[in-house]
């Protein structure tokens, strides 16, 4: 824009560039001043923490001596810590699966009916997405209650023995699961919606016109045009369930026997609750390596986006 | 369509009649697996409301769970008299006005600035933006306590088991992610309304003011409804910062206090649950659009 004025006055006096100049300096000044409070509270409160994290884990239990890695090496011998990691990594990835499917599915069957009644629906299937998790989970938790348990009501009226759902390893693992697809395929539904909508009509009336099955539609139009948004989400909910402290919180809080703890569950036990900072501090380091790998995969796509635009 | 179908003759007779049929039977099984859904979808927040309509005796003679027999506002009523309640309540509705407003204050000049007047370092600094969004609560809550007993030592400030320092610590949690929004929509902005200002003489605080907040106002409005619900919902922070009952805010006050040991109140908390989560519930209803319209913009534009 500056280059256009700049075209329009071929002949430049020396007066016209030196307000030029003048503006682009207030301009770029202008900017970074805007754009300041930003960068404060970023830097201040995101990025330091995040830094003095790693430093913290590197103390000791009184938070005076440089202990360096003690603390991670003692965590990769602590049979608890594995399992936290094989907890964490089994949440997330089934859960993400689980929304993914629900979500796909379900967006398809709410972009099959009337143009009219898809509001209708599609505001009574984001409800799980809008109340807060806390809310929602204590519900959960009296839902699964072992002598009020409402489900299991319903299933010894259908002959089944009761279920013990938070009491079992096996069984919370499967709860805590169930609650964070409940929670999270709202989501994908919405997402995985936008996305079909934004599949040209022609494309399936021309695989029509070639005797494509519904099958064959779904597999070669909708699924490489949607592909992006699939991989996004996916990553996007790889990270926020990784890093879920609310439901096994309130669900669980870790037990039985330590069998549902995921790493922030835990990073909070030992760190908050044990008073060990830098240990909590050297669990949560742990998620990381899988944030970094998301991170990079979600930045890929947008600069590519960005270059094709 | 109907020209084509002409053309070809007797043979089209069938194949609409077979192709409405063959809708109709998705539509029908749409119908059908959208109830199934919806049921397990809504099944938590109908389970709280008929909690919440039960008598501490009615649930305790653990008659049929999914039905009232003696609907009461009693829970109800008691939750809006009890000052812990309400002391909850407000906490959590001055935290998130307060965030909306500094969010809203940080976010938007930013995001102008960023989007619309490039410098030097301004796409990097913005990936850095979307990059920060990507850092989890559960990351840095334990050195955000160390920092805050930091503070507390060194200036004397009590930071911890002070629920207003929740108002410095969850616009991290919103501003990147609304600056990050904000930027798709000054972008989306055609380039000639800032040209035909910057000719009329306006400056660039007066472009962002007269022109652009009006025009992304769409923007604002689920930018708003974002830090909103985010600051309404948090759990971690105030479950790590904040002890004193005086000082909870809402889901941490439901979860530790209202929920003693074994003297479970369960119709009160059902209904403390369900009063709790009113607000977000209220202006989605509202505001529905909106809202989606922020819930998408994060993957697809951008």
């Amino acid at each position: 824009m500056a280059n256009g004025i700049a075209a329009k006055a071929p002949a430049s006096s020396p007066a016209r560039r030196m307000t030029m100049q003048k503006l682009m300096r207030r301009r770029s000044t202008t900017a970074l001043a805007l754009a300041l409070p930003l960068i404060v509270l970023i830097s201040t409160l995101v990025i330091y923490p995040a830094f003095y994290a790693v430093y913290l884990s590197m103390l000791d239990r009184t938070m005076e001596h440089f202990t360096g890695l003690r603390n991670i090496l003692f965590l990769l011998h602590f049979d608890t810590f594995w399992m936290v990691v094989k907890q964490s990594c089994l949440f997330a990835i089934t859960a993400v699966i689980f929304k993914a499917l629900i979500g796909f599915v379900t967006s398809h069957f709410v972009h099959n009916l009337p143009a009219k009644g898809q509001r209708k629906w599609r505001g009574m299937l984001l409800v799980p997405w809008v109340i807060p998790t806390a809310m929602s989970t204590i519900a959960w938790f009296w839902l699964f209650d072992p002598s009020y348990s409402a489900i299991n009501w319903l299933l010894a009226k259908f002959g089944i023995e009761s279920i013990p759902f938070l009491g079992v390893p096996g069984w919370a693992r499967f709860s805590v699961i169930l609650v964070n697809v409940w929670y999270g395929a709202p989501f994908f539904l919405i997402m995985y919606l936008a996305a079909l909508k934004s599949v040209p009509d022609q494309l399936y009336e021309a695989a029509a016109i070639d005797g494509a099955s519904w099958w064959q539609k779904v597999w070669y139009v909708t699924l490489p045009m949607m592909r992006n948004i699939i991989a996004i989400t996916m990553l996007f909910s790889l990270i926020v369930t990784f890093a879920n402290f609310d439901i096994v919180r309130i669900l669980t809080y870790g037990g039985p026997v330590n069998s549902t703890h995921i790493f922030a569950t835990w990073a909070f036990a030992l760190g908050i609750q044990g008073n060990n900072i830098p240990m909590g501090a050297s669990v949560s380091l742990f998620m990381l390596p899988i944030l970094g790998v998301a991170a990079y995969f979600i930045l890929r796509d947008i600069n590519r986006r960005g270059s094709s635009v | 369509m109907s020209a084509s179908a002409q053309a070809i003759g007797p043979r089209a007779a069938a194949k609409p009649s077979s192709l409405k049929r063959s809708r109709r039977w998705a539509l029908w099984w749409s119908y059908v697996f959208l109830v199934l859904f919806a049921i397990f979808f809504l099944m938590p927040p109908v389970y709280m409301l008929i909690m919440g309509l039960k008598t501490s005796g009615e649930i305790a003679a653990m008659t049929n769970p999914w039905w009232v027999f003696h609907p009461t506002l009693e829970n109800f009523k008691a939750l809006l008299g009890s000052t812990q309640y309400l002391t909850f309540f407000r906490n959590s509705a001055v935290i998130a006005v307060a965030v909306v407003i500094i969010t809203m204050l940080i976010a938007v000049p930013a995001a102008f600035s960023l989007g619309r007047m490039k410098f030097w370092g301004s796409t990097t600094l913005a990936t850095g933006v979307f990059l920060t969004y990507l850092i989890p609560d559960s990351l840095l809550f334990i050195p955000l306590f160390k920092i805050m007993a930091w503070v507390h030592e060194t200036t004397g400030i009590a930071l911890l088991n002070h629920w207003w320092a929740l108002i410095i610590i969850y616009p991290t949690l919103t501003v990147p992610f609304c600056t990050w929004i904000m930027i798709g929509y000054f972008q989306s902005i055609p380039k000639e309304l800032d040209e035909a200002a910057l000719i009329d003489g306006a400056g660039y605080i007066q472009m962002l003011t007269k022109i652009f907040l009006p025009v992304a106002l769409p923007g604002i409005i689920a930018a708003t409804i974002f830090a909103f619900t985010v600051s309404w919902s948090e759990f971690l922070y105030p479950m790590a910062f904040t002890v004193s009952t005086d000082q909870l805010v809402l889901p941490v006050g439901i979860v530790t206090t209202l929920i003693k040991g074994d003297v479970y109140n369960w119709g009160q908390i059902m209904a403390a649950c369900l009063m709790g989560a009113a607000p977000p519930l209220i202006i989605y209803a509202f505001l529905m659009d909106y809202y989606i319209a922020g819930l998408t913009a994060g993957a697809t534009k951008g």
